[in-house]
């Protein structure tokens, strides 16, 4: 039993050979995803390590010292500066020196001393609000162990017990490291593809297919099986080098590699569509990254999807990455729920049946 | 290692043809690009389409997040802490009785967290610790961001519903309910704490660096791998004559997409500009020249469309996004990367960006970043020189 004709699998063979034939191509494809999951892995975290942080001490009493020295040996501070004179503060801070500054007024030690309540001024550079309101908690955090050790009992901290299931310690790498593994499969799948027909058309080699037997089916085929198959490997690749270096991988392999190969059909779909269109080779790749950026914003990878207006929710829908991000992190954290990867399964299996349809359907009409 | 000619038979062109022979190249190159629906496509959609995702889908700022709520217990304070967390505007609440019902939910990612509030609550409440904690808060980890954000504002209901309603209750156990030392935040330059001002200069930058570098880098390679780029190093132009023809439109190009990104940031995302259009136009003309110098040297290595957009997309257009600062804290990164973010351009130019957007023209912010920005353009620009060599490769 053949699953292919002896002709489609010919198509097949020159579509693979036209694309691993260049061993620099060769190495492009596998190389630099997997040296990007490494980097980006590390390079991407929301935690804040490091910071540069300024003190004002307008009190210099003993608890304003305290207070300077407890900060100096957080874990999240990197340098600290000390300063006199507003000025220094608001110059530093404009010029990104320091990510916040800590005002400590005159009545400080006084007020703590006396059982009043002390202020504190928390100055942040709202150009990385970000990592400044994570940094501002730290602060906090350090400012309320002080306010206890001075009056012991302090505030309740017994009120709520809390539990992270799937990351206990919120490790940010443990969400970064399964997306990425998507998102670069998915660039390679779709440039892969975005250049196959443009590539054809431009160098007139096209124009060939409409003298031979070749149904346009055939030819849609013959570039899926290629991108699919390299695709795939590549973003299987990925998940072993994210499980074994970073994250435990909990879920179950088969059912990823099934959910995997619809998502790289379902980018396939999309990239084959993109090089139907297009005439050259140059505006299929820029078509390509007209479609990928905004899917990455799109997809929850950068913030969450429910944080979006409802309009945009909705396109999302058709996202596939939106999709498989929840399908890759939920192989890799939550031992694949069945249930989650069937709901995010089926709108890639559409998208990916539109589309290579679509694309079919291009195709035809450029052959005519 | 240069085949290039001697001296003397360039000295020999008089300075009038050569002007003639630029200006020649320029207008040619131009036609090129602006008859390519592809470029301007790049150039001005892709700005517009870029903006209105940072300024609406990619939001840092907090919404109503799902959470399930567990009431086990049916006293009246348990009650009234459940119509605090149904209240508040953090969280939009699914209730239940049950903590199995929500359990699932947190599996397949329908709820981000759940809130259980057990059977004794006012006795735990009462007993000042002694017999755990009267709340229990479970978070789905999986998206880290969320789960941090569910945890700790549901500690901060329970806090102030504790202060306004149950006050009486706390002081009776001996706690005070106010901190010793009580800290007030103050986010300079972006009180409102509002992401978009912040990311939207993010986005400016992957614009520019989208047609900088990988418009660049394209068009170039193509020229190789037609051959077209032979063709025109076996006339009498000289390499930097050529150079300079084929990268001075994508400039122009790309301080007009940046103004048109700038103008829509301002007018239409209502991110406030507080230095000044000539400062934000100098800043980008610097940016362009190691962006561009980049796809030059792309191109010049790959030689062809894929290796170059892939070297884009790997060398340009991710560290652009992720190693550049403006979602990801270059502080907090190990320092092999932390180094390694020095020589992404975009880096000194978001670092500038902002700076612009949203404090002013502080000059002591742009100078170095401009200086490392030429720097790396220049050498950039020496790379290629080097690669570009007036001969046929072998």
């Amino acid at each position: 039993m053949k699953l292919f004709s002896p002709r489609l699998r010919a198509q097949i063979k020159k579509e693979m050979l036209s694309i691993l034939r260049d061993p620099r191509a060769r190495i492009i494809l596998i190389g630099p995803p997997l040296v990007q999951l490494l980097v980006f892995s590390f390079a991407a975290t929301l935690e804040v390590k490091n910071a540069s942080i300024a003190i004002y001490d307008r009190d210099g009493g003993p608890w304003a010292q305290q207070l300077a020295e407890d900060l100096a040996a957080a874990s999240f501070v990197g340098p600290v500066y000390n300063f006199h004179r507003p000025e220094e503060v608001k110059s530093a801070i404009e010029q990104r020196r320091v990510l916040l500054a800590i005002e400590i007024p005159e009545t400080f030690s006084r007020d703590l001393s006396a059982g009043r309540t002390a202020s504190l001024q928390v100055i942040v550079d709202g150009r990385r609000a970000n990592s400044g309101q994570v940094a501002y908690s730290y602060v906090e955090a350090v400012a309320a162990n002080l306010g206890a050790k001075i009056h012991p009992p302090g505030p309740r901290t017994d009120l709520v017990a809390v539990r992270h299931w799937f990351n206990p310690n919120l490790t940010y790498r443990w969400f970064v490291v399964p997306s990425l593994a998507g998102i670069l499969a998915m660039f390679t799948s779709l440039m892969v593809t975005a250049l196959s027909i443009a590539r054809e058309r431009e160098l007139g080699t096209f124009d060939q297919l409409l003298v031979s037997p070749t149904t346009p089916m055939e030819i849609i085929v013959a570039k899926t099986v290629p991108a699919l198959v390299i695709g795939t490997t590549l973003g299987m690749l990925m998940v072993l080098a994210g499980s074994i270096f970073f994250v435990p991988f909990t879920g179950s392999v088969p059912l990823l590699v099934a959910t995997m190969m619809l998502f790289i059909l379902s980018n396939v779909g999309v990239g084959l569509m993109i090089s139907a269109i297009c005439a050259t080779q140059q505006q299929a790749i820029l078509g390509a990254f007209a479609f990928a950026v905004p899917t990455i914003l799109m997809s929850g990878f950068a913030t969450p999807v429910e944080n979006m207006p409802k309009v945009l929710q909705w396109i999302a829908e058709a996202i596939p990455l939106k999709h498989f991000l929840v399908i890759v992190q939920g192989a890799f954290l939550k031992g694949s729920p069945l249930d989650a990867a069937w709901a995010n399964a089926w709108p890639m299996a559409l998208t990916a049946v539109a589309t290579l349809g679509a694309a079919t359907l291009l195709v035809r009409s450029r052959l005519h | 290692m240069s085949a290039e000619p001697a001296p003397g038979a360039q000295a020999a062109a008089p300075s009038g043809s050569r002007r003639r022979r630029l200006l020649a190249l320029v207008r040619k190159e131009s036609l090129q690009v602006v008859r390519d629906p592809a470029s301007l496509i790049i150039a001005f959609v892709l700005p517009v389409v870029l903006l209105f995702l940072f300024a609406y889908a990619v939001s840092l700022d907090i919404q109503k997040v799902r959470i399930g709520l567990v009431l086990e217990g049916d006293g009246a304070s348990a009650h009234s802490l459940a119509a605090a967390f149904s209240g508040t505007r953090y969280f939009a609440v699914t209730p239940a009785r049950d903590r199995r019902e929500v359990e699932e939910a947190l599996v397949t990612g329908t709820l981000k967290g759940y809130v259980v509030i057990p059977q004794d609550f006012e006795r735990r409440l009462n007993s000042g610790g002694t017999l755990g904690s009267p709340v229990q808060v479970v978070t789905d980890g999986s998206q880290p961001n969320t789960a941090s954000f569910v945890a700790s504002y549901a500690q901060g209901v329970i806090q102030y519903w504790l202060a306004a309603s149950g006050g009486g209750l706390a002081a009776s156990t001996g706690k005070r309910t106010v901190p010793a030392i009580e800290v007030r935040p103050r986010f300079w330059f972006n009180p409102e704490i509002e992401s978009r001002r912040f990311l939207v200069p993010g986005a400016i930058a992957i614009v520019m660096t989208m047609i900088g570098t990988l418009l660049t880098a394209l068009v170039l390679a193509r020229e190789w791998e037609r051959g077209t780029m032979e063709a025109i190093l076996s006339t009498p132009a000289r390499i930097g004559e050529i150079l300079v023809g084929k990268l001075l439109p994508y400039f122009v190009l790309g301080l007009v997409a940046t103004l048109l990104s700038a103008a829509l940031a301002v007018y239409v995302f209502g991110v406030p500009l507080r230095g000044s259009w000539l400062t934000l136009l100098l800043l980008s003309a610097t940016f362009l020249m190691p962006a561009l110098g980049q796809g030059l040297v792309i191109s010049a290595i790959a030689k062809n469309q894929f290796i170059a957009s892939q070297l884009a997309l790997i060398t340009g257009f991710l560290p652009a996004f992720l190693l550049s600062g403006f979602l990801f804290e270059i502080d907090s990164m190990p320092a092999p990367i932390r180094a390694f973010t020095y020589i992404v351009p975009a880096r000194h130019f978001i670092a500038a960006l902002q700076t612009v957007f949203l404090v002013g023209d502080v000059w002591s912010v742009m100078l170095p970043n401009m200086a490392k920005m030429l720097a790396l353009g220049a050498v950039f620009f020496v790379i290629a020189r080097l690669k570009t060599r007036k001969s046929l490769d072998v």
